[in-house]
């Protein structure tokens, strides 16, 4: 005989406000079965817990429904507190009367009504709940790192510190991401190269760290401790261990015109190159969209020229498929480049460039070797507008959020400007200075005050060129709304921080959720900021949102810090809400007629065949098997299987159909 | 109560449409409380024989909700689920039950404001469509039309 605790929470006021749970009790408590019902202020809290554990031994509860917040919100906080006082934790339910009733209705008969017929759907089903226990899985003590950008750097480093194995994946045909391209970084302007560059080599050079570079993820399967991923090297079209990279080919190769991503446009690259010169790894890759000999079918001077007879034209991409256990994603951010901006000419005027192309202007490594050139002509800009909140802040242009980077960029933007054109002019535009951060705000009022950047509050409506100059039209708010114009030699837009391009591909193919920005969403906006919604798989950086280099590599940390501990233990514990077959004694009464309809839609490949045999050998039945460490119990072959022999624990088809006529009052 | 109260049963998969539901919540959006929420773990768990069971038992209309396509937890349970619909759609018309008193829809865990926005569209559908009483006359019926066809 079932006796069922039922517990209504008030949740400070947040449920009781709107849902009278006094008659809620009292109504529940009427119910068949119900041994105890009653109602707390902060179920969650350590007396509300404590009232659960006492009522459990005190009234012999064989099951209980919490009626609080959403499951996903303390589901385990309850189940927990159930396992302490002997009762099975999965023999305690939640009822969700915050997010789904008292939040969302207005005070009135029928919200509490709602609430009772929620926690009555819950009390039918937790009835027939079976007690479940916890499955053991190994962990693969390896971790796959995805991005070679500081945020990657950062996690692979510290995992690989603590003795664990780490494989690094980049894309691009060097690490180092977008802070290699920066000159110098807030807010003490010391040079990111300097401090990047030996990280990168420390990567290189880590015994417990793999770095695939011009890699990409192909495709993951598994779950926490037990992925498998598909790692697509591409065809680099040099042999890795026979380069010794020399640079001969780069400087002899033919073709010479083509646009530097490196360098953002601003200058140009050959068909075989390394990105910069102090690449990781420092071996030069063939572009085959541009190289002549791919395109023509002739050339071949890299080969010729090549001391090391290193060049490989036939090289095929490889797919590499490696077992670890847990994931870090750091795959970064992009900006929104300046053709995005219908207002200032849709990137058409030169002279109107972005924030990385300014770091590359800026960076003793870039294409005028430090000095700040305009792109148009060469010549030194004398008065220079910078544009915080390009895009940023801005609904209408589908950014809503805040980039923060922007503001304090902008700031060091002006300032390394005034450093080496002391005569030059510098105009910020902003909205609101946002520059919460360790020093910081002293270092934005360093270029105000110090360098004499000249801050306009106000937004600039348009840009438009005019004999030569540009004419940049916006308004000055602390001057009540006056109109201006300022004419300007070059302008930079501070353009929004989003998501990297790939972006949404990568989380599909490792089923984690991404925003509606196509960033990398978190399983808890405070909480768990570097956890995913999918277990053993963790954020760093600017992929979840645009940060800081602080920032990322704080969070890169953290997660690295979240890998290590999976990995401290052998064997995890898994929640058993898996698949099952019904079996039958003798099996040979088995329901399941080996159809394997079900084999077909598992996304997990978790269903096997198993044979039963008579003393002869021979078999007689074949029936289906669930793989309880694949399985990740989605319940697609609980839907689909034709003799109802397949049900899954938590939600078998006798639950479901209760929780049903529960709802529409049949019971 | 004068007006119809429409009886509606939603069938959410727990990591998008239940997600959501929870982020209407927070988000304090109000929506009509007709609606009674029934967690899966994936669109693809539900049977629509519930669907039919619900409204044998006495449900007025149902929503049906999961993750986008490509957004599926578990990689392709709501491909899944939409097959199965479109056949059972297909199906359902013939034997004369009224579509429109079901929703099939996507709702992520950002669509806060689009849950409630599914949920209030279909109770007003379904409050004009009235009670379904037809359903269980259309059962009855053709229990007694085999009876006396025997």
């Amino acid at each position: 005989m079932a006796r069922i605790g039922v517990f209504i929470c008030h949740c400070g006021e947040n449920i009781s406000a709107t849902v009278d749970c006094g008659r809620v009790a009292e109504t529940i408590g009427k119910l068949k079965h119900v041994a105890y019902s009653t109602e707390y202020k902060y179920m969650c809290s350590d007396p509300g817990q404590t009232l659960i554990k006492d009522a459990i031994k005190e009234y012999k509860l064989t099951g209980i429904v919490v009626s609080a917040c959403s499951p996903r919100m303390h589901e385990p906080t309850f189940r927990k507190a159930a396992a302490e006082a002997g009762l099975n934790p999965y023999l305690c339910e939640m009822a969700n009367l915050r997010e789904h009733c008292s939040w969302v209705h207005e005070k009135n008969d029928m919200t509490t009504e709602k609430a009772i017929d929620i926690v009555r759907i819950l009390v039918e089903k937790v009835k027939i709940n079976n007690a479940l226990l916890p499955i053991k899985v190994p962990v693969t003590k390896t971790a796959l790192v995805i991005g070679g950008g500081i945020a990657g750097i950062q996690s692979a480093l510290d995992i690989a510190n603590t003795g664990h194995k780490v494989i690094l994946v980049e894309r691009s045909p060097s690490i180092g991401g977008h802070m290699s391209q920066l000159s110098e970084t807030f807010p003490t302007l010391d040079c990111s190269q300097c401090i990047l560059t030996p990280r990168m080599v420390e990567v290189a050079q880590h015994p417990n760290i793999t770095l695939y570079t011009y890699s990409e993820v192909e495709s993951l399967d598994g779950f926490i401790g037990n992925f498998t991923v598909k790692i697509r090297k591409k065809a680099r079209s040099i042999d890795e261990k026979d380069c010794t990279g020399c640079g001969l080919c780069t400087t002899k190769c033919p073709q010479k015109k083509i646009p530097n991503e490196f360098e953002e446009g601003m200058g140009f690259r050959p068909a075989i190159y390394t990105p910069f010169p102090q690449a990781v790894p420092n071996k030069p890759v063939i572009d085959r969209e541009h190289c002549t000999y791919y395109i023509k079918g002739k050339c071949k001077v890299c080969e010729i020229v090549c001391p090391t007879k290193a060049i490989r034209f036939d090289q095929p991409d490889q797919i590499l498929e490696i077992q670890i256990g847990a994931i870090v994603i750091a795959t970064g951010f992009d900006i929104k480049r300046t053709d995005f901006f219908p207002e200032y000419g849709f990137g058409k005027y030169k002279d109107v460039i972005d924030g990385l192309q300014f770091e590359r202007l800026a960076s003793a490594s870039g294409p005028t070797g430090g000095a700040i050139l305009r792109p148009s002509d060469g010549v030194v800009p004398k008065n220079i507008v910078f544009v915080a909140c390009a895009g940023s802040r801005d609904p209408a242009k589908g950014i809503a959020y805040c980039s923060k980077i922007c503001c304090m960029y902008t700031a060091k933007h002006a300032m390394l400007y005034k450093h080496k054109v002391h005569e030059g002019k510098a105009h910020v535009f902003y909205m609101d200075i946002r520059s919460a951060g360790k020093n910081y705000d002293e270092f934005v009022r360093r270029a105000i005050e110090e360098d004499y950047v000249n801050y306009i509050r106000g937004r600039v409506s348009t840009i438009y060129e005019c004999d030569g100059k540009l004419i940049v039209k916006g308004v000055d708010t602390l001057l009540g709304a006056q109109p201006l114009e300022i004419v300007a030699d070059m302008v930079v837009l501070a353009t929004a921080g989003v998501a990297n391009s790939g972006a949404e591909e990568l989380a599909q193919k490792l089923h984690v959720s991404y925003d509606s920005h196509k960033f990398f969403a978190e399983a808890h906006p405070k909480l768990k900021p570097v956890e995913t919604n999918t277990a053993g798989i963790f954020l760093a950086g600017a992929c979840q949102n645009p940060k800081d280099i602080p920032d990322s590599v704080s969070q890169a940390s953290g997660a690295a810090v979240k890998v290590a501990a999976l990995f401290s233990q052998n064997e995890l514990t898994r929640e058993p809400l898996v698949a099952f077959v019904n079996r039958c004694s003798p099996p040979l009464y088995s329901t399941c007629v080996g159809c394997f309809l079900c084999q077909s839609v598992c996304p997990y490949q978790a269903i096997e065949r198993e044979e039963f045999k008579n003393r002869d050998g021979k078999t007689i039945k074949t029936v289906a098997k669930i793989n309880e460490g694949l399985c990740q119990g989605c319940g697609t072959c609980v839907a689909l299987c034709r003799s109802k022999s397949i049900d899954l624990h938590g939600y078998t088809n006798n639950q479901m159909y209760t929780e049903v006529m529960a709802l529409l009052n049949v019971y | 109560m004068s007006e119809f109260e429409p009886k509606v049963v939603a069938f959410v998969c727990n990591w998008c449409t239940y997600a959501g539901a929870d982020l209407t919540g927070t988000s304090r959006i109000k929506y009509a409380s007709n609606v009674k929420i029934i967690r899966f773990p994936c669109t693809g768990r539900i049977d629509f024989m519930l669907l039919l069971k619900s409204f044998a038992n006495g449900a007025d209309g149902i929503i049906v909700s999961g993750c986008h396509p490509n957004d599926c937890h578990y990689t392709s349970g709501n491909f899944h689920a939409k097959r199965r619909w479109i056949m059972f759609k297909e199906l359902m018309d013939f034997m004369g039950i009224d579509m429109n008193r079901i929703t099939f829809s996507w709702v992520s865990a950002a669509e806060g404001a689009r849950w409630a926005e599914v949920v209030n569209s279909t109770v007003t559908r379904v409050r004009e469509l009235g009670p379904y009483v037809s359903y269980k006359q259309m059962v009855n019926t053709s229990i007694e039309e085999e009876v006396t066809h025997a």
